[in-house]
Order: C-alpha cells, then structure tokens, then sequence
C-alpha cells in the first residue's frame, strides 16, 4: 500500500467502529467520515424519520466557557439571547461579523457557571479562538478533546434512550442534562438535524464505541452517514453553513430573525448590529426561500435561479432529492420581491431553464418534542 | 451479438451497426441508488466521448459518455419514471440508448467481458 491523501485527514474516535460496519469513508472537514453504510442514503434517510438513526457528529467543535460572564461574553459576538437561557437551556444562534455576515452557526447550552458550545467541524478552527479572544478577560473557553458527539434522531429516539439513560424521554426541546448512559455520564441534549425528535449526546471517547454498539444493537437503530444527515436536514430547512449561511448572508436574509429576542434587537452590541438591525425594520434585499423545481432533475447548490424568461436574479445554495418527499428539495437566495411562496422563478441547469416555483420550508414539517 | 466493455465502465452490445449502450453493475453500485436519468435525444448525433447522458445519485450527477460516433436511435424512455432500473438490471434492461455506429474502429480499444473484469481487479487493488 503506498501513501494517500487520508494520511493528512484526521479520524473520529469510532472510525474503526465505522469500518466494521460496512461505511463508505469519505473526507469531510478534513476528517474521515462516513458518508453512508451497505444500505445507502435513502434508505438510512427513510429508516431516521420512521425509526431512529445514530448519526457520529465527533467531527464538530465542542467546547465550555467557563465563569460567571461567560453569557455576556458570548453576546458580544452573537445576537441571540443567550443571558435568557434558563439553566440547561440551550438555542441555536449565530457568530456574526461586523458586515452583519454570518462567520457559523451554533448551538450553546448555559449550565450558570459555563457555557456548553457546539460549533461545525468546517468552522471550528476560526469559531473558537474568535469567542476565546472576546471572552477574555471575563470568561475562559476550554475546549473538549476528550468528547465524541453522537445524535440518535428519528421518532423512536425517545423510546431508545428511555431504559438507558432515564428521565430522558420526558426532557423538554432544547433542554440539557447529565445523564449516566450504560455507568458513562454523558452530556445529552434533545436536539438535532433532522427536524425529527432526538438527542445529541457527548461522550467521552473512551467509551463511546460501547456506547455506539448499544444503541446500534436495538433493533429499531441503523448507523446513518453524512449523506443522509444533508437529505434530512435539508428536507427541514435547515441551513448548512457554507451553502446556505456565509460570511455574506445576513440572519435576516437567512429568515433566522426569530433567533435575535426583542431585548438584543433593542440593545445591539452584537458584531454587523448597524445592518442586521436596518434590515429588521425595513427589510433585507434577498431572502432564502425553498425552491421546488418541476421535473425530475435535480437542482443543487450553485444553481442560477433567474425571473421567468429574464436574468439570473439569485442562487440555489442547497438542492438535490428528498426522500421523504419522495421529489426535488432545493434552497436559495432570491429577491424579497421574488420572495413569496408561488413565485415563479427558472432554474438554469445544463442546458435547460426549468421552470420552478417558490415555496414554504420546510417541505417535510419538524416533529421536535413538544412535551 | 457481443458485448465491449471501456475502461469508464459503459458497456456496449453491438448488434450490427446498432450498439445499445448501458453502464455496467460496477458503475451503478459505485454511484449508488440512481434518483434521475436523462437520456440523449432520438436522432441527436454524438462524437466519441460527448456526454450522451446524465445518471444522477442523491449526492452527485455523473455523465455517460458516447463510447463511439453515431445517430442516437432509439432511448430507454422508461428510466424516466423508474431510475433504480439502471440500478437493479444495469447490464440489461437498465440499457440508456442505442446508437447507430458510424465508425466501429473506435471501439478497437474496448474489452471483451473478460478483459473487464480483470481490469475491475486491478482497480481494488
């Protein structure tokens, strides 16, 4: 065997545990990661909305800010609310920059002394030195090298998790706790990517691999790779960093107002506040809306939308098959003019203009716990 | 009838001066369940290599390409509604077209079925 190119990727602590189960390794992030196991994406797509699908997201940033302000620390760099958040409350929310762009997007969990932050694998390296060099002085980031991070997602989820980790079915959405999984205190969150229920869990690495083995031997849990976790989430409208969210897209174009609480609309003092703030009262120019092409081929990221016969007037960032849909899933940017849902728009792909029309995301609706 | 084999994974069964085109079992399982196929169009004339069709995957779109010069004949209309045939009978009734071959010295480099699968072989290790 000669040398390759995976010699310069990094692996996940269960890489090995991928292998044995048949994955296609990919790179991603600079990491090798499992695109899909022998059944294939659409079947590991179809079988997380019906059952439930362990998905290893160790890839990703995790990290804790330590100290009492830690909350305030954080809000100078982002513009959700994060001083609201209850105790093992956590929310999405963004890092802006001060074009009022989005630098990532995220999930922090306040635990009173310390903040429990997940960034993407793709952005980690510029997420967390950027929160260490606001945080300091008032707060101190650690970051978590000794965690894998699983998400088990799907509507058996809670069912799964139930005899394990008890007291797990019944936690709220988007709340927190320690929780001992097989005598491993775990930090779980009921959370995801999928728009399904489900619960991301970290781990130490240690034992993660007999944790991942437990779960995967419950009849109603597949492993599910990289493929099918895009399927998924874009079928619930849910961003991807680097198409659908970038160092130019405002939260506002993005349609992620509803992160910014009225107190931090009022306050400011969040990076890119001067135009993410106009754009909250009068509007932003461009907006990401879904996009339903006609036919059967696929539209993906990249793709020019135009007005019907006109000019190219925005971008697909995301698109491909939905499986759940059974049909064409597509995001993009388009004007707020074109913005409404029934807009008719022409996607250019290969030689064609396929007509295409705007439409409410998501197109498969979220089942997120709701108690 | 005999069946050729390229190095890109097309086969190509020439009956005549008729070749009717597939990709091979190798091919369809290295892209994965197929969710779209666009076929050339009938009378479309093609050079060796020009894109003939279009196979799409949930991840990724890939080109076929004309393994020789020719008048597109005949297209499996099919596919259209039923993608995951190519999948399921890639080397039969997964066939793309049929190509009406203007040159059959541009298949000279083309394997026999048995120089195929020494080359697949090859490509594992």
């Amino acid at each position: 065997m000669g040398t390759s190119s995976s010699d310069t990727l990094k692996s996940v602590p269960l890489a090995d545990f991928h292998r044995r189960q048949g994955a296609k390794m990919v790179p991603f992030a600079g990491y090798e990661m499992p695109v899909q196991y022998p059944a294939g994406i659409i079947e590991e797509h179809k079988h997380t909305r019906e059952k439930a699908g362990l998905f290893d997201v160790s890839h990703m940033g995790q990290a804790w800010l330590h100290g009492d302000g830690a909350a305030q620390a954080l809000e100078t760099v982002i513009p959700g609310d994060v001083q609201a958040l209850d105790h093992a409350q956590g929310r999405y929310t963004m890092i802006t920059n001060d074009d009022g762009g989005i630098i990532d997007d995220l999930i922090v969990t306040n635990w009173t002394d310390k903040i429990f932050i997940v960034v993407n694998a793709s952005r980690k390296d510029v997420d967390l030195p950027l929160i260490a060099a606001a945080a300091s002085g008032k707060a101190e980031l650690e970051l978590v090298e000794d965690r894998a991070l699983l998400a088990l997602q799907g509507p058996a989820a809670a069912a799964v998790m139930a005899p394990l980790a008890p007291g797990c079915d019944t936690m709220s959405f988007m709340s927190a706790a320690e929780i001992e999984i097989n005598g491993v205190m775990c930090h779980v969150t009921r959370s995801g990517y999928t728009g399904e229920d489900g619960y991301e869990i970290s781990i130490p690495v240690s034992n993660v691999e007999e944790i991942a083995e437990t779960l995967c031997a419950h009849p109603d849990v597949m492993p599910i790779g990289l493929g099918a976790r895009d399927t998924l989430r874009l079928e619930a409208g849910l961003c991807l960093y680097g198409n659908d969210l970038d160092e130019t897209t405002s939260p506002i174009e993005a349609g992620l107002i509803w992160t910014i609480s009225k107190r931090r609309r009022a306050e400011g003092g969040f990076p890119g506040s001067e135009r993410i703030l106009r754009e909250i009262a009068e509007g932003p120019s461009r907006k990401r809306v879904g996009i339903a092409p006609e036919g059967r081929a696929p539209a993906r990221e990249g793709t020019a939308i135009h007005t019907p016969g006109g000019n190219a007037v925005g971008t697909l960032t995301s698109g491909g098959f939905g499986p759940s849909v059974g049909g064409l899933v597509a995001m993009g940017y388009v004007p707020t003019e074109l913005a409404s849902a029934g807009s008719q728009v022409e996607l250019a792909i290969r030689k064609n203009m396929v007509p295409a029309s705007v439409v409410k995301m998501p197109v498969q609706p979220h089942r997120f716990y709701r108690g | 009838m005999s069946t050729l084999y390229s190095k890109d994974h097309e086969w190509v069964d020439i009956d005549g001066d008729i070749g009717t085109v597939g990709i091979t079992n190798h091919a369809q399982e290295q892209l994965g369940e197929l969710v779209y196929v666009e076929v050339p169009e009938v009378g479309a004339t093609l050079d060796q290599g020009d894109e003939a069709c279009v196979v799409e995957s949930v991840k990724a779109a890939s080109e076929v390409y004309a393994p020789c010069s020719g008048e597109i004949v005949e297209v499996n209309e099919d596919l259209a509604d039923a993608p995951t045939t190519v999948n399921e009978h890639a080397e039969g009734d997964g066939w793309l077209f049929k190509i009406k071959i203007s040159d059959m010295s541009e298949l000279d480099e083309f394997m026999d079925e048995a120089a195929y699968k020494a080359h697949l072989k090859d490509l594992e290790e």
